[in-house]
C-alpha cells in the first residue's frame, strides 16, 4: 500500500455540522406546509470520495467493482445500490457517495483493491453537500436556475451533469421522476440555500429534516 | 449564446460552462536550458493572431473540468470542430481553403 495518510476525518465522538447547519433546517421542517410544490432536504454528512484512475485499464475497473460491487458508470450517468452511488465526473474521475460513517472503511477497501496502481482516492466529505429537491415543481426551480436542459427527454433519471447553477457551479443529479439532487460546495451552500428559497417561493417550499 | 460540443461529455453545452485558454498545439521546448532568450520568449509570450481558422485550447470548467481543443473561425466565431488533446484537427486553413476553391469553381 502507498504511504498516503488515511485517517478517520470525522471521528465518531466529534460533533459534526453540515454546511447548512446554520440554516436550522431541522427547525424549519416542523413549520412547513403540506401543500408545497417544492420539498427541500439536505442529505447531510454523507461520505464523499473522489476516485481517479484509468477507465480503460481492466485492473482498475475490476478493482473498483470488487471493492464496491458497482460498475464504473459511463459519461454523464450514475449507478446506485442502496444508499451508495457512483457517479461519472470526468473521463478519469468518479464520485462515490456512501452512508455517513462508512467512508473510512470503504476508502481502505478501495485502496487495498487498487494497490500498486496509478490511482487516487480522496475523501472530500467535508467540502461539499447534497441538497435534494423533490415535488411537482422541483423541475421548474431548476429551469430558472441553470442553462442546462432539464426536460426529461434530455435529462432522464440516472443522468448526472456538472453545470452552472445560479451562477455557481453544481452537479445536478436526476435520481427519481420528481426528485433531483444538487451537489454543491460547502462555501456556496449558504448562497444556494438563499437562492432556492427565493426561486421556490412562488410554488411553496417545504423543508424536510 | 453558443453551444459548444465537449468531446469528453459527448454533448453540446452552453458557452458559460467553458473557458478559452488561448492558442493550442504549443509544444514546450524539450531542452529549455538550450534555448536562446529569443526562443524562450517566443514560447512563453508570443501567440498567433490569425484572421480565419484558429486552433485553441478550451476547458469545460463547470462540467467535466477537462481540456480539449477547438477550431474556431476568428471572424465569424464559428466553432468548426472540437477534438481531444493529442488528436490532430481535421479542419485546418489548408482544408478550408481547398473547399472554398472547389465551391467557387476555381480550377488549377
Amino acid at each position: 500500500m502507498s504511504n498516503v495518510n488515511v485517517y478517520k476525518q470525522r471521528p465518531d465522538a466529534a460533533r459534526a455540522e453540515s454546511p447548512l447547519f446554520h440554516a436550522g433546517l431541522d427547525e424549519l421542517a416542523r413549520k412547513g406546509k403540506s401543500s408545497a410544490g417544492v420539498i427541500l432536504r439536505e442529505k447531510k454528512l454523507l461520505g464523499h470520495l473522489v476516485i481517479r484512475g484509468d477507465a480503460k485499464d481492466p485492473a482498475f475497473s475490476g478493482g473498483v467493482h470488487s471493492a464496491l460491487g458497482l460498475e464504473l458508470p459511463v459519461a454523464l450517468t450514475l449507478v446506485a445500490k442502496g444508499d451508495t452511488s457512483l457517479q461519472w465526473l470526468g473521463p478519469d474521475e468518479w464520485l462515490l457517495i456512501v452512508p455517513s460513517g462508512q467512508e473510512f472503511e470503504i476508502e481502505q477497501r478501495l485502496r487495498k483493491a487498487l494497490d500498486g496502481q496509478h490511482i487516487s482516492v480522496v475523501n472530500v466529505s467535508g467540502g461539499q453537500t447534497i441538497v435534494e429537491l423533490s415535488g411537482t415543481n422541483a423541475r421548474d426551480v431548476l429551469m430558472k436556475s441553470t442553462t442546462y436542459d432539464v426536460h426529461p427527454s434530455n435529462f432522464p433519471v440516472g443522468k448526472a451533469v456538472g453545470s452552472t447553477f445560479a451562477k455557481a457551479g453544481a452537479v445536478i443529479r436526476h435520481t427519481g421522476e420528481d426528485t433531483w439532487e444538487l451537489l454543491i460546495r460547502r462555501s456556496f451552500s449558504d448562497y444556494i440555500w438563499l437562492w432556492l428559497q427565493d426561486a421556490s417561493a412562488e410554488y411553496g417550499l417545504a423543508v424536510k429534516a | 449564446m453558443l453551444h459548444i460540443f465537449c468531446p469528453h461529455c459527448g454533448e453540446l453545452r452552453s458557452e458559460e460552462e467553458f473557458h478559452a485558454k488561448g492558442q493550442a498545439h504549443i509544444p514546450r521546448p524539450l531542452e529549455p536550458n538550450a534555448c536562446t532568450d529569443e526562443e524562450w520568449g517566443d514560447y512563453i509570450f508570443f501567440r498567433d493572431n490569425p484572421r480565419g481558422i484558429h486552433h485553441e485550447l478550451w476547458v469545460h470548467a463547470a462540467g467535466c473540468r477537462k481540456y480539449f481543443n477547438a477550431t474556431r473561425h476568428t471572424v465569424s466565431y464559428e466553432i468548426l470542430e472540437t477534438y481531444r488533446i493529442g488528436e490532430k484537427p481535421t479542419v485546418t486553413e489548408a482544408t478550408v481553403g481547398e473547399k472554398k476553391a472547389t465551391t467557387a469553381g476555381v480550377t488549377a
